[in-house]
């Protein structure tokens, strides 16, 4: 290869989502200091030229660089964690950082089956002293406080007999409680938090299904003023519509770290639970294959886990 | 202690065929009914209804529903049932009365461990197809309801771990919220609902000491007490000091005997198995008269006999 080419080649090794082990390796292992200045040379996005005759490191090039190869080995250590333990560190992780990670916690919440919800209130029991609802009360402050608390704390019925007439009269209380949205704000109405924390997810489709017949329209769009209140409803409903979005964010270019962050989280929570959903879902609303998307976007060892990934329940 | 006394020896296929006997013919021959299942624990009725199924092809419980009548009859049927089985259809009792019965979803989301609280969520979604939560969140609403949905959604860590730290901040944000009287504030009900149950119980002590007078005491003040704040004092009796809270409630019970015995036959048969006795000694403390006795004076036929039995008269 001609060293335009390796330049190429290695800058792409470094720009994806994970590194291109194979390429470094063989490129820099060959290069000598004059073909490593080149490089730096020839990538102003990586390095700059210092006022002291060098060229020097971007400030985030060695976070990013990090980042990057940190890709792979997060995505390991998360997937052979027991699940329990991984979504109970998720949702810690979440409490601590606030309102941009609270969807994690919705989806946790939410796309998790009961047992598997309780599972990780047990595995938080262990870990972190504290249950999952008391650390939720305590740190979270805003206006989402209520409903989150009231979601981690859900144990929902898990069979799929559902009311008809209960389905009904509570898509009206949500229409109702949706329309007066300005004079009461939907995340401090009693009447939606019950509904969506209590109730069992046949129950809550049952809802969607009534909701759609009085307005016409789909209740998670509805209660967009409120984001959070739309991806619970997505995860309780149509959960491989959430996560489809979500991965289609996270792949696409010049996105930030937290955007990125969700391909591995998403993959691996989802490769033994509703991948095949996924990938389809992905498909048509997207018309690309999901793993197509991930080779062209990721590298290295880091893209072909993933793929792995997403190649299961076939 | 438990007050139940069981036999040394025991054979739920001898004690199905004695309960089949027991029916036979016209009436029902209560006194055998009450000295087999009056004295086997919940293993051995477990036994005792599995054993007259297979022999008999019957379901017991049933069967007692139709033979036995009234007060007897309610008491024998929830006693007959699983521990868990038997708090989920107490609590769906509650939940239906035209006031919901408040205290005994507080009592089961309280003094149960964590574990057996979750065992009586699934026997109720087993049994009435609806989870707990759904059924306390629909039939309540304003406080009480998010007190509650609260107290039995909850699933506390059950270490013995404690952080004085927090015992001390916590029983400052509780003194202040009974002192404004908010009692209904985000942060009282945040810290009944959530912590565990020995930081709780840290957290009372420190109330105590910092303030002098226990928080109970300071809860329900001179002025007639609201549903929401008599909810409250009975989160935390039931956290804090169980047995005086079961005394108390026996003591109620007894005085309403001739108009609602649910109290009465709850407490004794949910307990028996458990610490009825250290209830008893309590009783017998604050009462000076000891609560078999009570009972005996209050209750007449069968209903009676029945209860004796499980407070532990010898056979």
């Amino acid at each position: 290869m001609a060293l335009t080419d390796e330049i190429q080649t290695l800058t792409k090794a470094f720009t994806g989502l994970g590194v291109d082990e194979r390429s470094l390796v063989t490129i820099l292992g060959k290069w000598k200091p004059e073909e490593r200045q080149s490089f730096r040379k020839g990538n102003p996005n990586f390095f700059k030229e210092d006022e002291r005759h060098f060229e020097r490191c971007h400030e985030d090039y060695v976070k990013r660089l990090e980042q990057e190869f940190m890709r792979f080995k997060k995505a390991i250590v998360l997937w052979t964690m027991h699940p329990w333990e991984r979504d109970a560190r998720m949702a810690k992780k979440a409490i601590k950082k606030g309102p941009e990670a609270y969807a994690v916690l919705v989806e946790i919440a939410c796309s998790r089956s009961s047992e598997e919800l309780l599972g990780a209130r047990r595995a938080y029991h262990s870990l972190f002293e504290h249950s999952i609802e008391e650390d939720t009360s305590r740190y979270i402050k805003g206006s989402e406080r209520k409903l989150l608390v009231a979601l981690v704390s859900a144990y929902r019925y898990e069979g799929s007999k559902v009311e008809e007439d209960h389905a009904k009269s509570e898509a009206k209380a949500l229409a109702n409680a949706i329309k007066n949205s300005d004079k009461k704000k939907l995340l401090e109405d009693d009447e939606v938090v019950r509904i969506l924390a209590t109730r069992s997810k046949p129950h809550i489709q049952a809802v969607y299904k009534q909701y759609k017949q009085i307005s016409d329209k789909n209740l998670d769009e509805d209660l967009e003023v409120a984001l959070i209140l739309k991806e619970t409803v997505q995860c309780l409903c149509s959960p491989e519509k959430y996560y489809t979005k979500v991965l289609d964010e996270a792949l696409k270019n010049g996105t930030n770290q937290k955007i990125r962050k969700a391909l591995t989280r998403v993959i691996v929570t989802q490769a033994d639970a509703d991948m095949k959903n996924i990938r389809e879902e992905f498909q048509t609303k997207y018309g690309v294959a999901l793993s197509k998307k991930i080779e062209d976007t990721a590298c290295g060892s880091y893209k072909d886990f993933l793929v792995n990934l997403v190649a299961r329940g076939n | 202690m438990a007050t139940l006394i069981t036999p040394s020896h025991f054979s739920a296929i001898e004690d199905a065929e004695a309960l089949q006997k027991a029916f036979k013919g016209w009436g029902t021959d209560e006194k055998a009914v009450i000295r087999i299942l009056g004295y086997r624990n919940a293993v051995q009725r477990k036994q005792i209804r599995e054993a007259y199924e297979n022999v008999f092809q019957e379901d017991v419980v049933k069967r007692l529903e139709s033979e036995l009548s009234g007060d007897f009859e309610k008491a024998v049927y929830r006693w007959i049932l699983d521990p868990a089985d038997r708090d989920a259809v107490l609590a769906n009792v509650a939940i239906r009365k035209s006031e919901c019965d408040f205290k005994v979803l507080i009592e089961l989301s309280c003094v149960l461990s964590p574990e057996e609280l979750l065992a009586v969520k699934r026997a109720y979604q087993n049994r009435y197809k609806r989870s707990l939560e759904e059924d306390v969140a629909s039939h309540t609403a304003g406080d009480l309801r998010k007190l509650l949905v609260a107290l039995v959604s909850a699933y506390r860590y059950n270490g013995e771990e404690i952080n004085a730290r927090l015992a001390n901040s916590e029983a400052d944000i509780l003194h202040e919220a009974i002192k404004d009287k908010a009692y209904n504030s985000d942060e009282v009900i945040r810290i009944l609902t959530t912590r565990s149950k020995a930081q709780l119980n840290a957290t009372f002590n420190r109330y105590r000491e910092d303030h002098k007078l226990s928080i109970t005491k300071n809860l329900l003040g001179e002025s007639a007490a609201s549903d929401f704040q008599k909810a409250l004092h009975t989160t935390i009796r039931c956290i804090s000091d169980p047995h005086k809270y079961y005394a108390k409630v026996l003591r109620d019970g007894i005085k309403r005997i001739g108009t609602d015995e649910d109290d009465l036959t709850r407490v004794i048969v949910t307990r028996a198995e458990k610490d009825l006795k250290d209830i008893k000694d309590i009783y017998y403390k604050k009462n000076s008269v000891s609560l078999d006795d009570a009972v005996a004076k209050e209750i007449s036929g069968d209903y009676k006999a029945f209860l004796l039995a499980l407070l532990g008269k010898q056979d």
